[in-house]
């Protein structure tokens, strides 16, 4: 495809394009096996909730077209909505900036370790996420009897519920959104991390070395001044990672709070659709919070890549 | 003067990094090192009180005790273990496969449509299994799918992280290194087969990491209805929701479950930071 070419009319630059088009056969045939799954499966259902999400669909049988009723009932007649945007929201608004930084300064201290710590410290914070359901384990962890292990800790400081009962951390609201919190935290590292680790090891030496010349004087300014904006695609890609992390808050809340969760202490918008969608069948619901979901983290992109474009200015 | 990293570095900041690293990494330790020793400790030691992080008595008691319980059921333990391997092995391979011949032409060369594809997979990073599992479900029905391998194997196929990071270290391939096999008279497939593919792949066995972590974990309980076609972890997911008296069967679970992918992680390390330091999205 050339860039060169004049300045052409309508009719000239569809000439081409068919030309462009005709010349690139062998491309689109290499990409041709990739682009039909990724759009049956990942574009296609952005489309499928759009359309679905203004019917009443059970899959047994047609749906019936009912307008923006799903909506209406979602956003002014469904409580447990509500409750589950705010958790979301709560949930995202700190696990994602916190889980980013978290990652970003791990990776960080990291990179200045002797080459043999780096890579089993890389391992110890990045385990977590990649274990699967290891998750599990914090059940046991706060579980509500004396036989959890935090429950026997604050015992042991003579520190129990009045009557010498133990906490019931999973099940008591109060308790349930700060330790999903953690358990969330502490498995939140992800890719963004690894990205992190990878992009502070190749920045050019010889940078640093000028900036030092320049004045630079101490980590935060060498950091600001020259790392960071080094690494802007980086902080780019592990901020779209966190977002769908922080965003998509399920499994931990069903594996540790049951499902639902007291009160709906830590019920997500993804637990939501969940129960709507798999467990009901209600399927024109569940596509109407699928449309919302796709809608907020389309608009969360956006917004963070503005945010990024910021840095070392 | 001595320029270099010392300068920008106070010993007591050094110090206080040190000290960071150590706390927090023991928090993100602990619970795995717990998880371990659970899985080897005696009954009476895993209802021990106060509970014990270390194993005093290691037994291998329960690991038998879960076999024998997988040999009772209906459907034989080997069957949820090949299922499990099956589709991590058929998802993670057509993944690769596809997903790198798509990337090549994209950062390779510029045909129209190819820049609003990638944005396409960029935005898709976002999506997470759940949004796209309900509409899924509706395609799967229309193809007749259900309850087939097909629904978890092709859907893992289209994975965007991995189209993402193969097209991202593809773009770091000097195109010299094509043109001279072009040169030499080669066809697109084999500089594809014979040139693309040997040299990225730092960042394919990356990719092969992501996605055996996300297979290996598949539940698939959502498209797939006959026992026989289970995977893995929900078979153990059954196992556990036994209750207090499965609790040493459940640690033997656990760790079986972590330990597959934590093993290809440690095996493939370097060359996924080799991969992740082209993983900028650029702007």
């Amino acid at each position: 495809m050339e860039n060169n070419r004049p300045k052409m009319d309508f009719k000239e630059r569809f000439y081409w394009f068919k030309y462009d088009v005709k010349m690139s056969k062998t491309y689109y045939l290499f990409l041709l096996p990739y682009a039909l799954v990724f759009i049956t499966f990942m574009v296609l259902p952005v489309f499928i909730s759009i359309f679905y999400s203004f019917t009443y669909y059970n899959v047994f049988e047609e749906a019936k077209f009912i307008g923006l009723q799903n909506y209406t009932n979602l956003l002014l007649g469904d409580d447990i909505f509500l409750r589950a945007v705010t958790n979301t929201l709560l949930m995202a608004l700190i696990t994602g900036p916190v889980g980013y930084l978290m990652a970003f300064i791990f990776a960080w201290f990291i990179n200045g370790l002797p080459r043999f710590l780096r890579a089993f410290a890389v391992l110890v914070f990045y385990a977590p996420t990649i274990s699967g359901a290891v998750y599990m384990i914090w059940s046991l962890i706060f579980a509500g009897d004396q036989y959890g292990y935090v429950n026997s800790l604050l015992r042991s400081f003579g520190i129990t519920k009045e009557g010498g009962q133990p906490f019931y951390f999973l099940t008591t609201p109060e308790y349930m959104m700060p330790i999903i919190l953690v358990v969330i935290l502490w498995m939140s590292l992800g890719a963004g991390f690894l990205a992190f680790v990878a992009g502070l090891q190749t920045i050019d030496r010889s940078q640093y070395e000028a900036g030092y010349i320049d004045g630079i004087r101490n980590r935060w300014q060498e950091l600001w001044f020259i790392t960071l904006p080094n690494m802007k695609g980086m902080l780019l890609f592990g901020a779209v990672m966190a977002i769908t992390q922080s965003f998509g808050v399920a499994d931990v809340t069903e594996a540790l709070c049951g499902f639902p969760s007291t009160d709906y202490a830590v019920h997500t918008i993804v637990n939501h659709l969940k129960d709507y969608g798999a467990l009901r069948f209600e399927m024109g619901y569940a596509s109407s919070i699928a449309t919302i979901l796709f809608l907020v983290m389309i608009l969360c992109n956006r917004y963070i890549q503005k945010a990024i474009g910021r840095i070392g200015k | 003067m001595k320029i270099g990293l010392q300068q920008t570095r106070s010993i007591g900041g050094n110090i206080l990094v040190y000290l960071i690293l150590i706390l927090f990494g023991a928090f993100f330790a602990w619970p795995l090192i717990f998880a371990i020793n659970n899985a080897f400790k005696p009954l009476n030691e895993i209802f021990l009180f106060p509970p014990k992080l270390w194993v005093q008595q290691p037994t291998l008691d329960n690991f038998q005790d879960l076999f024998v319980m997988m040999g009772k059921s209906r459907i034989t333990f080997s069957r949820y273990i090949f299922n499990t391997v099956f589709i991590t092995a058929a998802g993670t391979f057509g993944h690769i496969i596809i997903a790198s011949m798509g990337a090549y032409v994209i950062s390779k060369y510029k045909f129209p449509g190819s820049q609003l594809f990638f944005k396409i997979v960029i935005i898709t990073l976002m999506f997470n299994g759940y949004v796209t599992q309900i509409p899924n479900f509706l395609v799967m029905n229309r193809l007749g799918w259900v309850d087939t391998f097909a629904s978890v194997i092709i859907p893992a196929f289209a994975m965007p992280l991995g189209f993402f990071l193969l097209k991202q270290f593809m773009d770091t391939v000097p195109m010299t290194l094509i043109e001279a096999a072009k040169i030499d008279g080669a066809k697109e497939l084999s500089i594809f087969w014979r040139i693309v593919m040997p040299t990225i792949k730092p960042a394919w066995l990356t990719v092969m990491v992501f996605s055996v972590n996300a297979l290996w974990q598949t539940r698939a309980s959502n498209f797939i209805f006959s026992e026989q076609l289970k995977t893995l972890p929900y078979a153990l997911s059954q196992i556990v929701a036994g209750g207090v008296q499965r609790a040493g069967v459940g640690a033997a679970v656990t760790l079986f479950i972590m330990i597959v992918p934590l093993v290809v992680f440690i095996s493939a390390q370097s060359n996924i930071i080799e991969t992740m330091a082209s993983s900028g999205i650029k702007e």
